[in-house]
């Protein structure tokens, strides 16, 4: 169908023209000569998104057309703020994102070329499970793990830092979509009634005790309040979708709340995130800084924002942080300061266009496993921006997952190139299926 | 399956709502309270943003201005005063980490531009930040400068001001302390037991001693209860309120008029006379000249201090019992700032009309432009034209042939009241046991300055420590 190819083509080229627009804006707010860089950046930009699309043009000829472009945009977005922020900081994190982008690509082209048929992921999906939750535990792993801000979220191999949760989303996903797609009809059959709630029946209970007990152990050893959520938000998601029985979810919020709340009693670093939420202004330099920061230059950003590379992200005059980590966990809230509500809020439709387009796919897939696949990758990608919106807006407590392909980081990147291609490889088939009439 | 996936979708989709909802709030609705939250120093470094504007003495001297540094995002102007201390008081100083102070303080709003409306709003559509004007002080910088030789660093005050318009022409405290130094000395400075940081014109309470008998007599003179030629025997020693009351020399001057009591400043006299007059007349005068209220300059009522009889640190009324036999003399608990005592010479000098003293002259915008400038205003009607000229005239005997001959200038008639009393609190000052006052004005036939000048814990005379120094500031203004 290549009346989808063309349109997908055609919403490239405002994507590249953005980039452009704001690397040249960036070259004009620091008084630097108009150099026909930003030129050639935007360039590159569409060259590498010309050659992917070529790709998916070959490859996925009856993929969706918008979630590429989306994707790309929402990088191109990234891609920019960084470059604003290496222009304050003398840092090289566009040029480091840049090349995890085109790294992006090629694994996005790799997992298209090996999984043209990727119910083969069904097969092996115990495998998937148990890699996934060993990628999960590598930061505990010694001499590999590393801790930051209390919480284990990364490994260090050598030069190599990586965030193993970004990765075994995906693989979690994978092994709910295959699992609750066979088990889904004995989960709602088995089911009976006790004090007027569904429970599940028991034997087939046991796998999605271990998803629950996955979620209480990041907590408890990883420390990661918000890879904890995001899983068991998405895990909830599927169960909701799968089975059509929100007892099901209820029961399981309960347990997330009732091990959660347990964990917040007893450890101490899940303690301070819950009460800085709850109250920042008790240590307004310390834990609460970062949460405290983010609101006070959102408060700067007003409805326009105050310009784009206006925002103060040091304090002027030193290398101390305004907004510390500005350039992951608060990127939304630099967004914000400089564009304003309206930024904002444009970062969050394009999230929920994504969504809309992720669930689409879903919607026309023909077979249980794609449908839930698409719902799971679909899901688990706006929980994700979900999660760290809502912790720079203190919607729920801050934690330190990425917004999805603005932030900066190479696994951030890889993991969501990953997840594209799988939304594409489902798009794909369910799109033919329904132009070949089957 | 497909409905529940709509479902999902419409969950996640009140979800980014509920986002928006939040992102909403801090941008625009609870902004302003976040803004003004106290451990959110944004605006502070905002504040840095903008080039306030600078401050110039009479002749364009730059006293304060704003220096770039650092550039996008983090370009911020930092103050600089290039006289260093010479006006450290009154312009006060201007810091992100340390605030404002005094002149810094009360034209902040001008220096900053923030009273262009019209001006912020378009620059603000084109995102810019807004210039701040500047500001002209009526400051002499020669003046300024004879006050701080002239006092050769005794501590004490000098101020200057121009009599028909309140126009302050030099305001120097002394110590001084160098505004640059502030955000590295702060700490230090405010433990200084010498309080360089204390404008002592505006804030230094000091008993006025006789210059005091210039409002004692302005009383009895306007009020009517004495005229030029009545007398009262003025003996060596008289007793007020059962103690014994002596002049200063020790003379017996028998009947004299108000005239000669005020040359040879004689305790006897203006004791009887304040018995006469009551509390209730001379508080009445009191407050005319602009004591019991802070002054009425350009400058943060924080910093100025209120002139009146005090016990400790509550202000009494007329109302109240106090010795006013001793308080026409300048004693009983009375304190006064030494712009209050230039405000009665001034008054004096004005024919009888208090100007509202002023620092600023002019403020001008950033392209030099005058935008406004000082309409002197009258702050009170205080004694009648005929009562100032009596005053005057005795006060030009003071000069020339009483207390204050130290005062007196080559080919200008100065008129002026000399004061000597006694520190309250003698320890702080090595056992130096005077505060030494003089207050004039000149020419004394068409007055163009009025001068308070004052040394504090010192072993000399008002005659012969602060005359000299009201005259070497009043010879740097009538030279030019």
């Amino acid at each position: 169908m290549s009346a989808s190819r063309n349109r997908e083509l055609l919403a490239l080229v405002p994507v590249a023209l953005l980039l452009t627009l704001g690397f040249a804006a960036v070259f004009a707010q620091n008084d630097s000569q108009l150099t026909n860089l930003s030129l050639s950046y935007g360039l590159y930009f569409l060259a590498i998104c010309l050659a992917t699309h070529i790709y998916i043009r070959i490859r996925l000829p009856d993929a969706d057309p918008y979630l590429f472009p989306l994707m790309a945009l929402l990088t191109a977005i990234g891609l920019v703020m960084l470059y604003r922020l290496d222009s304050e900081t003398g840092n090289e994190l566009a040029r480091d994102q840049a090349n995890w982008f085109v790294i992006g690509l090629i694994l996005f082209a790799a997992v298209i070329h090996f999984l043209k048929d990727y119910s083969v992921l069904e097969r092996y999906r115990y495998t998937i499970a148990l890699i996934s939750l060993g990628l999960l535990l590598a930061p505990r792993v010694p001499l590999i793990g590393s801790q930051v801000n209390g919480a284990y979220l990364g490994i260090k191999l050598g030069p190599i830092a990586f965030q193993p949760a970004e990765l075994a989303k995906i693989g979690i996903v994978v092994f709910l979509a295959s699992y609750l797609n066979e088990h889904r009809e004995l989960l709602v059959v088995g089911a009976r009634r006790i004090l007027g709630i569904t429970f599940p029946p028991l034997k087939h209970l046991g796998p999605l005790l271990v998803v629950w007990g996955a979620a209480m152990f990041m907590l408890i050893f990883i420390r990661d309040l918000g890879s904890s959520l995001m899983f068991f938000a998405a895990f909830l998601a599927l169960i909701y979708v799968a089975t059509g029985r929100l007892s099901f979810v209820i029961i399981g919020m309960g347990m997330f709340l009732a091990g959660a709340w347990v964990i917040y009693q007893t450890v101490p670093h899940v303690t301070d995130r819950v009460d800085i939420w709850l109250d920042p202004y008790q240590d307004p330099s310390g834990a609460g800084y970062q949460v405290l920061q983010s609101m006070f230059a959102m408060a700067d950003g007003g409805l326009f924002g105050e310009g784009f590379a206006q925002a103060m992200v040091v304090i002027p005059g030193t290398e101390a942080p305004l907004l510390p980590a500005a350039q992951t966990d608060l990127i939304y809230t630099l967004i914000t300061s400089e564009l304003g509500l309206f930024g904002g809020c444009a970062i969050i439709a394009l999230y929920l266009l994504i969504a809309a387009r992720g669930f689409k796919t879903a919607l026309i897939a023909n077979d249980g496993f794609s449908k839930l696949l698409a719902t799971g990758l679909t899901a688990v990608f706006a929980i994700q921006a979900f999660v760290i919106i809502g912790g720079v807006t203190r919607v729920i407590p801050l934690t330190g997952v990425t917004l999805p392909l603005v932030s900066y980081g190479g696994s951030s990147i890889l993991a969501n190139f990953i997840l594209l291609a799988l939304l594409l490889l489902i798009s794909n088939k369910a799109r033919r299926e329904a132009r070949e009439g089957i | 399956m497909n409905d529940r996936i709509v479902k999902l979708f419409a969950f996640i989709a009140v979800s980014f709502a509920v986002l928006v909802g939040f992102t909403s709030n801090w941008t625009v609705f609870d902004a302003q309270n976040l803004k003004n939250e106290r451990v959110n120093k944004r605006p502070l470094f905002n504040a840095q943003k903008i080039e306030r504007g600078r401050i110039l003495a009479a002749d364009g001297t730059v006293i304060a201005r704003s220096v770039a540094k650092g550039s996008g995002p983090s370009l911020r102007y930092v103050r600089d005063y290039p006289e260093g201390g010479t006006y450290g008081h009154p312009i006060g100083y201007s810091f992100v980490e340390f605030g404002n102070s005094e002149f810094e303080a009360f034209h902040n709003s001008e220096l900053i531009g923030d009273d262009n409306e019209f001006a912020s709003i378009f620059d603000q559509i084109r995102g810019k930040d807004p210039i701040g004007n500047d500001i002209r002080t009526s400051i002499d910088p020669e003046a300024q400068q004879a006050a701080f030789d002239a006092l050769g660093g005794q501590p004490g005050a000098v101020v200057a001001i121009e009599p028909d318009t309140g126009a302050v022409k030099a305001l120097v405290s002394e110590p001084p302390y160098d505004p640059n130094s502030i955000p590295f000395d702060l700490g230090e400075l405010n433990q200084d037991p010498g309080s360089p940081l204390l404008n002592r014109v505006t804030q230094g309470q000091y008993p006025p001693g006789s210059t005091f008998k210039l409002v004692t007599a302005a009383a009895a003179l306007d009020s009517g209860a004495i005229s030029l030629d009545d007398t009262i025997n003025s003996p060596a020693t008289i007793e007020v309120q059962g103690n014994p009351l002596a002049n200063s020399d020790g003379s017996d001057y028998g009947d004299i008029d108000v005239t000669t009591a005020l040359t040879f400043s004689v305790n006897t006299y203006f004791g009887q006379l304040g018995e006469e007059l009551g509390t209730g007349t001379l508080e009445e005068y009191m407050t005319r000249f602009g004591f019991n209220a802070k002054p009425q300059i350009d400058l943060p009522e924080g910093q100025m201090s209120l002139s009146g009889v005090f016990d400790g640190d509550t202000l009494l009324t007329g109302e109240d019992a106090m010795d006013v036999g001793r308080l026409a003399i300048g004693q009983e608990r009375l304190l006064a700032t030494p712009i209050q005592m230039a405000e009665v010479a001034a008054t004096i000098a004005n024919g009888g009309t208090l100007m509202k003293p002023r620092i600023w002259s002019e403020v001008l915008d950033a392209d030099g432009r005058s935008i406004k400038t000082m309409d002197p205003e009258k702050q009170s009607d205080v004694i009648s034209e005929e009562t100032a000229a009596q005053l005057t005239e005795a006060m030009t005997d003071v000069v020339n042939e009483g207390t204050g001959t130290a005062a007196a200038l080559s080919g200008v008639n100065v008129a002026g009241k000399t004061g000597t009393a006694e520190v309250p609190d003698a320890e702080r000052c090595d056992g130096l046991p005077n505060q030494a006052w003089f207050v004039g004005f000149a020419p004394a036939d068409d007055p163009q300055i009025a001068v308070a000048a004052t040394v504090e814990c010192t072993s000399g005379q008002g005659g012969t420590v602060a005359a000299p120094i009201a005259a070497a500031v009043m010879q740097a203004l009538l030279d030019e």
